[in-house]
């Protein structure tokens, strides 16, 4: 088990190198000349020449790139932001605590509300709760997030005035938008839950469970739901990893000062490092959830532990 | 059959599923008995509605679509169909275990054997964990497994492993009535034997009654005491192993006789019987056998046979034997 972690650690090198390349060439083909950006339009052009120098914008690509690279690891460097000035890892790192704590809050309200849904969906089919909960989540689903939140601000807190729209500083703060990612994320969940249990107590094990005169809440929590658990966790896990990237929309919403805006901001603002910057992160974040999540399957599942050996 | 020591009485049991396709009729007014220590085989193709029995005696029907619509299900003096979930639960495991047919898909897949054994100990005895989990060990050597393996998971076994790992479950409690759900068709034949053996001797030991399903006369031959020949859902033909070897009587019986191929006849082709299992959905009017059936007369299509005692012990179902005095 030790050994397959270290050797998806190692996997992860190649994953980052490529997809710095990836971004690196993106940003570098955008058009747009950063110094002219930095400077504004109206800057003459000896000293947009004299700042392209400065900033190496004048090497060939391939040193660019090699440049940018040996500065990430060594120096942990990977550029300043044009707008601010300030380095843009610290940007992101001074960010990243409400992302996270937004996504955590988001799939934990999610797993809450999905898997108890989807297994009582799948034990009873067919019945008044699973077509309710269904409908519900059919919606969930299709219901876009903005307007959620929207919906969510206008009742709560204008109509209501019972939580605040905006920021996200004390926990009634965090409300809002845990339940507007939460609720969308849990309808994912509790289709899955639903179809991964459906398909489990058919099999045959149940059925020996049941001969065995186990009562019914043992077999689907003991021997059901513990093999039904591995496409559940794929999605939970994908979940977590796409809103540690920022959960763009319900950030924006709810002015939490997370990942998500500042991409949006910088984008907006033709801020290239901090773009840059950010997606690599969210790159990374990302193939971590993944690794998390692989693991997570090995402790369910003793036949993929077998592999990994 | 005698009255003494019944053990389980099935009377005229009907079980359908009910789908959207239609209705299918697995087991129709079906009758068995068994006293204690026998063996019954159920025999019969696939889809006769051996399985539906067996898993209704379980009450393990899935319901919807199965229903069990009349009749009794007698265990030990009691109608089981008459008892609460609650009641039922005290006795699967315990007083009647079930070998199902699949090793390979009865087992969980996430827990251990030796979990999995555990578990029907500790539901039916007054025991604690180190308890079960010596007796779960202790179960396992018995059925030839070093208990060393306790901690291994199912797909660390083979099939015959896996199907030794199942009547460990089945036997843990010592129950009173074994099903055993044609617990060889998915091993290969030398270790069909191996796990034959192997039930043969834990019954003994165990002093446990059985039925057996399968379709396969050898086996029938070799453990039971007597059989009930199955036909879409009908007992055909019941009596004892003796009788029906010897003299067989209803037209599916003997049809199934001369089905199986002779070392030492000099024959080029296999004589199978004549067409196909009728669409369970769609019985045919009458005895559901008229239409494969080489002996079929008018009134086959038109009514059902009853069952007629045509020896002591020896029951058929066809019109051919309902004029026979009862002879002994």
């Amino acid at each position: 088990m030790h050994k397959y972690i270290f050797r998806r650690l190692l996997m992860l090198i190649p994953v980052i190198i490529g997809v710095t390349f990836i971004i690196f060439t993106m940003m570098y083909f955008t058009p747009g000349d950063p110094a002219k950006i930095m400077l504004g339009e109206s800057a003459p052009h000896t000293e947009v020449a004299k700042l392209r120098e400065e900033l190496g914008l004048n090497d060939p690509f391939f040193v660019q790139f090699g440049r940018y690279v040996k500065n990430a690891v060594i120096h942990q460097d990977i550029g300043r932001s044009y707008a601010t000035k300030r380095p843009v890892l610290e940007m992101i790192i001074t960010r990243f605590p409400s992302t996270l704590k937004l996504a955590a809050l988001g799939v934990l309200v999610a797993v809450l509300i999905g898997i108890p849904t989807g297994i009582i969906s799948a034990t009873k089919q067919y019945s008044l709760f699973d077509n309710i909960a269904m409908v519900i989540a059919l919606l969930g689903v299709s219901m876009p997030n903005f307007w959620q939140g929207l919906m969510g601000i206008l009742i709560f807190s204008v109509y209501l005035g019972w939580l605040p729209s905006s920021g996200f500083n004390t926990p009634a703060h965090w409300i809002l938008p845990a339940l507007t990612i939460g609720t969308s994320t849990a309808a994912i969940i509790t289709r899955m839950t639903r179809s991964s249990m459906l398909e489990v107590i058919r099999q045959d094990y149940i059925r020996t469970a049941r001969s065995k005169g186990q009562v019914e809440s043992k077999v689907i929590i003991r021997h059901a739901l513990k093999n039904a658990l591995i496409p559940i966790i794929t999605v939970v896990g994908l979940q977590f990893g796409y809103l540690l990237g920022g959960a763009v929309l319900t950030e924006s919403i709810f002015a939490v000062p997370g990942v998500g805006r500042l991409m949006v901001d910088s984008i907006k603002a033709r801020d290239f490092p901090v773009v840059q910057g950010g997606v690599l992160f969210i790159a990374i974040t990302f193939s971590f959830v993944n690794l998390i999540v692989d693991i997570l399957y090995a402790f369910v599942d003793p036949r993929i532990r077998s592999q990994y050996k | 059959m005698s009255e003494e020591k019944k053990l389980l009485e099935i009377k005229n049991l009907n079980i359908h599923y009910i789908t959207h396709e239609g209705t299918v009729k697995a087991v129709n007014d079906m009758s068995l008995e068994l006293k204690k220590g026998e063996t019954l085989g159920l025999v019969g193709e696939t889809g006769a509605g051996k399985t539906t029995t067996a898993l209704g005696v379980m009450q393990l029907i899935q319901t919807p679509p199965g229903k069990i619509l009349s009749g009794e299900i007698i265990y030990d003096g009691e109608d089981l169909l008459k008892k609460s979930q609650t009641e039922l639960r005290k006795i699967r495991g315990n007083k009647i275990s079930m070998i199902f047919q699949d090793p390979m898909t009865s087992l969980n897949p996430v827990l251990t054997v030796g979990e999995q054994i555990a578990e029907v100990i500790k539901l039916h005895q007054n025991v604690d964990n180190s308890q079960a989990t010596e007796k779960s060990e202790k179960m396992l050597e018995t059925v030839g497994i070093p208990k060393s393996r306790s901690k291994d998971y199912p797909h660390q076994f083979s099939g015959g492993m896996k199907q030794r790992v199942v009547i460990a479950i089945a036997l843990a409690c010592n129950p009173k009535l074994l099903i055993a759900d044609e617990p060889t068709t998915a091993l290969d034949v030398t270790i069909q034997a191996q796990v034959m053996n192997l039930m043969n001797k834990l019954k003994d030991e165990f002093n446990t009654s059985m039925i057996m399903i399968t379709h396969d006369l050898g086996i029938v031959a070799e453990v039971c005491d007597k059989v009930a020949i199955m036909y879409a859902g009908h007992v055909v033909e019941y009596t004892n192993t003796k009788n029906l070897f010897t003299n067989p009587k209803h037209p599916y019986t003997i049809g199934l006789f001369n089905s199986i191929p002779n070392i030492k006849d000099d024959e080029a082709r296999l004589k199978p019987i004549k067409g196909l299992m009728p669409d369970p959905t769609n019985l045919p009017l009458g005895c559901p056998f008229h239409p494969r059936c080489p002996k079929a007369m008018s009134i086959c299509s038109q009514q059902e046979p009853c069952r007629t005692e045509i020896y002591k012990d020896h029951f058929v179902n066809c019109f051919l034997y309902e004029n026979v005095d009862n002879k002994s």
